[in-house]
């Protein structure tokens, strides 16, 4: 009776964004995120025939990741296209077709390459409804993996959250698990402004448990919403993509310790859901952030400066504490790979220190 | 008789090598003089072919100036048709261009128009003569220097002036300035040099998919045509078969760089390689009319599945009379004899006057009155542009976003926040 009760509150929830991931109901449906991603293309282009993929790899290789298994088989040549290897050149092309009168999803096989493209996210995509005072919108959405793998060393491991969560006329969101990369994906594809979908390949091929409705056609989560993953009263941790996952872990650990973490899964760092982290920083009087990305004008930055800003910054107990990826290049070799990316032990020494519990 | 007048028309109308006039600068002028004098002597034995009611005919034919041609068997046509009503058209178009150019310049030295300003005066005759040829379906996306291009595509001269004053009847209502200005179908107005080509690739990729029989026109400069982003376009563009027409407006100068020191291969007709291209002389509206109806052909109609035989590569020969943009003179890295040169020789309105002066479509009589009510359109123009207010500060905040899930737009510190409005009516909605 209370396992229907929560699995009921908790599909309720779901819709409102807000769910509590505290309940014990073992959900029967397990789903990657993989497969959260290619259902979310697949329902989204059987809703709408103007909806079409393209990238490097995405159509006769099954895509490099296999996000896009199957749909060039379903679909064909003209709505999963490979493209040759040349950014620049289909991303603009990505945009015109959106410019045009189609719904584009254009791949980047990492967000590394996009570097290449970038001119067009921004200058082509961000800014022309603006520039044109609304008169042109540009419904597209970039996706692919971003931030750090695993062993790709520095050219391939960068996180771009905070490139382009700093454009205005951008939406970006960075899921953490199934449902989110189900959800997110769907209402970018459905979102009429340019969005960047920022997914993590060492995220691809984990399974969560899902509810039916995460399952069904219409599930899609509102962007610029975060969600409260785990409820904690003493401190709260905010994070995005994969380190949500090292957010949980630390958590776990420090409950053990009986130190309650409430851990925030942003799911979009543009809009950043502002309201959401300075709720729980006046309830909780501590925030850590956690992220993959650099240090220096990052999305910890940018959460600081909003706290501080805020009502919640008289709240604080102590100083607001980023933890983040080192400040270097990604290196190769394993121990210092690892070294780089924020553990669980640095969550739970960041936790301590801002508690006062170590010196 | 109207075979007369064909033959005195190919006789008696300057020939020559491609661009040049038959005598140069004073001779040009008096050549000129001698023409009408012998068109109203001749009078009296043409009134046969005179159009019904009127001083002058309907319809003339003209010689198209030779193309040339890379993996291309067939030319466009070596004549063409003009109506009266196209002559008048053009024509008019042409000088409401320059005028409009001409008084732009003004503007930006009183510090009217800030910031860029980038004339188009000299190539009048590509985006009228392109315009000539497209249907309401086609589109047009071009660079930096698109103030005569967002006339022809339907933007007023009112709403182009005022947009470079950053005015509330601006095409973008002040928001864009003078290197963004949009309406249906035109995509601008674009900054970044060269990205505007595969952008506009991918609107015939929609053209293509949506199958609306319809081509999407990519201009660029001699200077954006080393970007690679457009050979990387030309390639999809092969590849996938899209009625893509990329066309290269080449003034000889990108910025103060002349093709020769900026292009290993000046032919940039021919630079798509395995894209079939066509080289045009852009002082003469009717021939890169015609080439764009070769074109628009060539494009929707024959290949494998019938709707279309890929992409092209045209280059257009042109003049820029300012320099690059407002801050260029225009005289560092050309001398002044070459710019007047052109002006007297080869200035496309100057030639098509000629033409269809001679050609008995128009009479300098009625020419000259359409210049004066063109000359009376862009100074009231002027007028609106300075006087038309700002939009309003709050606006700085509209139309972010179609659907913005955020309303609330920090402003320069968190006390004075802006709130997001929507305030005009997408035309691309979908």
């Amino acid at each position: 009776m209370a396992v229907t009760a929560t699995r009921i509150a908790k599909s309720l929830t779901g819709v409102l964004g807000r769910s509590f991931s505290t309940s014990r109901v073992a959900a029967a449906n397990q789903l990657t995120v993989r497969d959260a991603l290619n259902s979310a293309l697949d329902e989204e282009m059987e809703r709408d025939e103007n909806v079409f993929l393209m990238g490097e790899e995405v159509a006769q290789y099954d895509g490099a990741y296999k996000v896009s298994r199957g749909l060039w088989k379903k679909y064909g040549d003209q709505r999963v296209i490979d493209t040759p290897i040349t950014e620049a050149g289909f991303a603009g092309i990505a945009v015109g077709a959106a410019l045009g009168g189609l719904r584009p999803v254009c791949e980047f096989m990492t967000f590394n390459f996009s570097m290449q493209a970038i001119d067009h996210v921004i200058n082509s995509a961000a800014k022309t409804f603006y520039m044109s005072a609304g008169l042109l919108h540009v419904p597209i959405v970039f996706r692919g993996p971003n931030g750090a793998a695993a062993g790709v060393g520095a050219q391939h491991s960068q996180c771009f959250g905070a490139w382009y969560s700093h454009c205005p006329g951008l939406k970006v969101v960075s899921p953490y698990n199934s449902e989110d990369a189900k959800g997110l994906l769907k209402a970018a594809i459905r979102d009429p402004d340019p969005v960047v979908v920022l997914e993590n390949e060492l995220m691809y091929g984990t399974a969560f448990p899902v509810t039916d409705e995460v399952l069904s056609n219409e599930f899609v989560l509102p962007i610029g919403k975060a969600k409260i993953e785990r409820e904690g009263s003493h401190i709260t941790l905010v994070a995005h993509s994969r380190a949500v996952m090292v957010a949980l872990e630390a958590a776990t650990a420090l409950a053990g310790e009986g130190v309650e973490c409430e851990v925030i899964n942003l799911r979009s760092l543009r809009p950043l859901d502002e309201e959401t982290i300075v709720q729980s920083v006046i309830k909780t009087h501590n925030l850590v952030t956690v992220e993959q990305g650099w240090p220096q004008s990052g999305v910890g930055s940018e959460i600081c400066a909003r706290i501080v800003e805020s009502p919640a910054f008289h709240y604080l107990d102590s100083p607001v504490i980023r933890v983040t990826g080192v400040d270097v290049p990604m290196p190769y070799a394993k121990s210092l790979e690892v070294a780089c990316i924020p553990q669980q032990h640095d969550v739970v020494k960041a936790v301590k220190k801002v508690l006062k519990l170590i010196k | 008789m109207k075979m007369l007048t064909n033959i005195l028309s190919s006789v008696l109308r300057p020939k020559g090598a491609a661009g040049q006039l038959w005598g140069q600068g004073s001779a040009a002028l008096m050549w000129t003089d001698f023409w009408e004098l012998s068109m109203r002597a001749l009078a009296p034995f043409m009134t046969a072919v005179r159009g019904a009611g009127g001083s002058t005919n309907n319809e003339a034919s003209f010689e198209t100036r030779p193309y040339k041609l890379h993996r291309l068997d067939e030319p466009p046509q070596a004549s063409t048709t003009c109506t009266r009503d196209d002559a008048l058209l053009y024509y008019r178009q042409m000088q409401i261009i320059r005028r409009l150019e001409s008084a732009s310049g003004n503007l930006y030295k009183e510090k009217a128009v800030r910031g860029f300003c980038h004339l188009y005066s000299g190539q009048e005759a590509i985006c009228v003569g392109i315009r000539g040829a497209l249907r309401p379906e086609d589109s047009v996306i071009t660079a930096y220097r698109d103030h005569g291009w967002a006339y022809v595509m339907g933007c007023s001269v009112v709403g182009v002036m005022a947009e470079l004053t950053g005015r509330s009847q601006g095409v973008a209502r002040g928001k864009g300035g003078s290197m963004h200005m949009y309406t249906k179908n035109f995509f601008g107005g674009n900054g970044i040099v060269g990205a505007q080509v595969p952008v506009g690739a991918g609107v015939a990729l929609a053209n293509k998919y949506l199958d609306r029989k319809a081509i999407c026109v990519s201009l660029y400069g001699d200077g954006a045509a080393n970007q690679g982003q457009l050979f990387e376009a030309y390639n999809m563009a092969k590849l996938m078969n899209l009625p893509a027409v990329f066309i290269c407006e080449n003034n000889g100068y990108g910025m103060g760089t002349s093709v020769d020191r900026a292009s290993a291969s000046v032919n940039y007709y021919t630079r798509g390689d395995y894209v079939p291209g066509i080289w045009i002389d852009g002082m003469d509206v009717l021939s890169v009319r015609e080439a764009l109806r070769y074109s628009i052909d060539y494009c929707t109609t024959g290949g494998p599945s019938g709707h279309g035989r890929g992409p092209l590569v045209l280059e257009v020969a042109t003049y820029r009379y300012h320099g690059h943009s407002m801050s260029d003179p225009g005289t560092s890295y050309r001398t002044r004899d070459e710019i007047q040169e052109v002006r007297q020789t080869r200035d496309p309105i100057m030639l098509f006057k000629d033409q269809i002066v001679s050609a008995g479509l128009a009479t300098a009589e009625e020419l000259k009155k359409i210049d004066s009510e063109v000359r009376k359109e862009v100074d009231d123009a002027v007028k609106i542009a300075k006087t038309d207010k700002e939009i309003p500060i709050q606006e700085l905040a509209a139309d972010i976003y179609v659907n913005p899930q955020e309303t609330t737009i920090r402003g320069c510190t968190p006390y004075d926040p802006y709130t997001h409005q929507r305030i005009r009516k997408v035309i691309n909605l979908h």
